[in-house]
């Protein structure tokens, strides 16, 4: 137990060390007016003025678009795979899964319903799944920022610009930080080549098909941009993904560094560091409660299985052992990574429950690269609101009036994902032939835990985690086409809504705070925060989580 | 240059940026960590294969376990013994995977049972097997096994090749590889390359 904590404790020190100059860091680059060479060179090649600033509605209209393209050419790519090179001799991938993939990826959900090492060659991996980790991580910092924006704008009609944005976060954040990345991951052991499998005579003399590809570079920018889309089929539980317990260690902080220390650019941006620091705080509480958790149920190894086998070891690494295990799923499923290193199938029942509820928090702890941030904004602004109820007054945030119109852009934002998640996994049981489909192939696991499989499923969608109850055979129409249309509607929707309340915030005038303000910068509001959304969760998914694991866990 | 004012302008402008960024994400990327893995990193980026006296071309990955079983396909007593797996027939290097059975499964308590029994009966000394030895690892190609489960192997492997214990034993223990900076993960054993040095031993 005293190693676990020194690593988690080592883990909260390097996000410290960089929370500083990173955060303050990503504020210059979504602020300043400067452009660099290069972008000045990319802004000319695709045909947009930097200078110019869009609406919300203009802004909305670029973020679509821009994915809708992404849908398409990854879509393409991986339909035209058998023509193109590194293909390894695969086929072209089916229309089904292509859709799917295609959507998981541009919506940085990542959610496979395939193995990468049997289905996708190594350009489709680079130059299709790759990219889109990049591109979907940037759109996600750029609604973001454009929120942050206009909660510091006073009268301002418009909310920067999106090509602006989605280039800047690449070229000056996550490109030069994915190679910084890559290499310690290289120096770890973490594959990067061009091989096809390398046929081995094993030491008694059988054999073995060695995989390759470049798996570096992918692993980088998988867990820096929230992505969590696997190489491989076992994902980061995958020697060649994450080799050591120093990998596992680093990967965790890939995934925590950004969305943590956005909150720190909220705070230089509004120009008040200490409103960044009540989110940050509300962040790593529930991170840690969270945590402690699922390691406390882990080590305690109830159920059959776990009993029977001495201790909670199946779907779990040696080397990562269960403290490794626990502090890599939640961060992982607290951000909206989604990437695993161990089988969340196979935890205890209750244990098996905590990723779950982690995205069912709406992945604001701290979130997905970009999304986590504007989540608990959106939180934040309920919060003033129902504490303003609660004393009488109009509600207020950072100067900017809580009115009608934000407050009902706010609760769209809240009620999509709940209704995504509830209405598919009912519609899944609902429907007779699906049931009988989704019980006779969908499902590895019998009982409540099946049931945990497909509400799994369609939370990780709708939250654009990714990670999965991965006995769950995801491969069949009803679930490839239910599990797509979900991640679009759970990406975009609540994208829109964002866009929206910034385009009604960034209008307003920041009002002067008086003596009837509640001050959002104090611990009392990170304690109200943290209770809000700890509520609004459970509220809403307490009745679906005594179907699945609370049913398995507490016989 | 204005911005995008029309949905046609954006598509345009979106298709365009698209293909800068597959350019320089989905190709220049990949390529330039290519470049450095393969001239700073050869080994690691290339899977960090292990050679073994005897044999001409590598027999595997130090970071991949392998399966060390006799011509009809039973456990081999003379080598040590990886953890179950659930990749393919075992430890295929195509197929990753873990079982995903869930822990009230009744497929998985009798998995668990059956590989009591087996261990047992293949290490009669044995108190308390090992958890590692009777659960499935989240890849199916977990290289490591914990050093109770290679102790308890030690006396089975010694008799096979007619070693003496303690000097297996000894093995076993110089070829435990502690936690990461002395706290992180956890204490364990690469078997391929334990099975490696026992065949030096004897050489």
């Amino acid at each position: 137990m005293w190693f676990f904590i020194a690593q988690v404790a080592s883990l909260g020190l390097v996000l410290a060390v960089l929370y500083r100059p990173l955060g303050d860091y990503m504020a210059r680059i979504y602020t300043t007016r400067k452009d660099l060479k290069v972008e000045r060179g990319i802004y000319r090649l695709i045909g947009v003025d930097p200078a110019s600033s869009q609406t919300w509605q203009a802004y909305a209209r670029a973020v679509l678009g821009f994915s809708l393209v992404g849908v398409l050419l990854l879509y393409g790519l991986q339909r035209l795979q058998e023509w193109l090179p590194l293909a390894l001799g695969l086929g072209p991938v089916a229309p089904g899964i292509a859709f799917n993939t295609a959507v998981s990826f541009v919506t940085n959900t990542n959610w496979q319903s395939y193995a990468g090492e049997s289905t996708m060659g190594y350009l489709v991996q680079a130059a299709g799944l790759g990219v889109q980790n990049f591109a979907s991580a940037a759109v996600g910092l750029a609604v973001a920022v454009t929120l942050i924006r206009a909660l510091a704008a006073r009268r301002a009609a418009t909310l920067g610009n999106f090509w602006v944005d989605l280039i800047r976060g690449i070229v000056r954040l996550l490109l030069p930080l994915s190679i910084v990345a890559a290499v310690l991951l290289l120096a770890s052991g973490v594959i990067q080549n061009f091989n096809e499998f390398t046929h081995i005579t094993t030491l008694v003399g059988g054999t073995q098909s060695i995989p390759g590809g470049p798996v570096a570079s992918q692993e980088a920018i998988k867990l820096l941009g929230t992505n969590g889309g696997g190489f491989f089929n076992v994902n980061s539980a995958h020697p060649f993904e994450n080799p050591t317990p120093l990998s596992n260690l680093f990967e965790c902080v890939l995934m925590l560094v950004i969305p943590f220390s956005l909150t720190r650019t909220f705070g230089v941006i509004v120009g008040n560091k200490k409103q960044g620091y009540t989110i940050l705080a509300v962040m790593a509480g529930l991170f840690l409660i969270s945590l402690t958790a699922l390691t406390l149920l882990e080590y305690a190894g109830a159920g059959s299985g776990p009993q029977g086998a001495g201790a909670a070891m199946e779907g779990k690494e040696m080397r990562f052992g269960i403290g490794g295990s626990t502090l890599f799923g939640t961060s992982s499923t607290l951000t909206s990574t989604g990437a695993v290193n161990s089988m969340f199938d196979s935890f205890t029942a209750l244990g098996g429950m905590l990723p779950l509820l982690n995205m069912m928090l709406g992945e604001v702890a701290p979130g997905g690269v970009g999304s986590g941030l504007y989540g608990m904004l959106v939180l934040a602004i309920i919060t003033v609101f129902i504490a303003g109820l609660l004393v009488g007054r109009t509600p207020e945030y950072l100067g900017k009036k809580i009115g009608a119109r934000e407050i009902k852009l706010v609760s769209l934002y809240l009620l999509i994902t709940p209704t995504l998640i509830l209405s598919f996994t009912a519609l899944s049981f609902a429907i007779a032939p699906v049931r009988a489909e989704i019980e006779s192939v969908s499902m590895l696991n019998p009982g409540p835990h099946g049931f945990s499989e497909v509400l799994y499923a369609f939370t990780s969608a709708a939250n654009n985690n990714g990670s999965a109850f991965a006995g769950l055979s995801a491969n069949t129409p009803w679930l490839n086409t239910t599990l797509g249309i979900t991640m679009l509607l759970g990406r975009f929707l609540p994208m829109l809504m964002v866009l929206a309340l910034a385009g009604a915030l960034a209008a307003q005038d920041r009002i002067p705070v008086t003596a009837g303000t509640l001050p959002t910068h104090k611990p009392q509001f990170s304690v109200l925060l943290g209770s809000i959304t700890l509520i609004v969760t459970a509220l809403t998914f307490f009745p679906v989580l005594v179907l699945g694991p609370l049913a398995e866990g507490l016989r | 240059m204005a911005t995008t004012r029309s949905v046609s302008r954006t598509l345009w402008v979106s298709v365009r940026s698209m293909l800068i960024l597959t350019l320089v994400l989905g190709v220049l990327f990949p390529a330039a960590i290519l470049g450095i893995g393969q001239l700073a990193f050869p080994a690691q980026a290339n899977g960090s294969m292990l050679q073994s006296p005897g044999h001409t071309g590598p027999v595997g990955s130090a970071l991949l376990g392998q399966t060390f079983t006799r011509p009809d396909g039973t456990p081999d007593p003379a080598y040590f013994q990886p953890r179950p797996s659930a990749a393919g027939t075992g430890y295929d290097g195509t197929a990753s995977s873990g079982s995903n059975l869930g822990p009230e499964n009744p497929v998985l308590l009798k998995e668990i049972a059956a590989r009591k029994a087996a261990y047992l009966a293949q290490n009669p000394g044995t108190i308390v097997v090992p958890p590692d030895a009777l659960t499935a690892s989240a890849s199916g190609l977990d290289p490591d096994i914990s050093v109770a489960n290679a102790l308890d192997q030690a006396p089975r492997v010694a008799k096979a090749r007619s070693l003496d214990l303690a000097k297996v034993l000894a093995l076993v223990h110089q070829q435990t590889t502690g936690r990461d900076l002395g706290f992180l993960g956890e204490e364990r054993i690469n078997v391929l390359e334990l099975n490696i040095a026992l065949s030096r031993l004897e050489n």
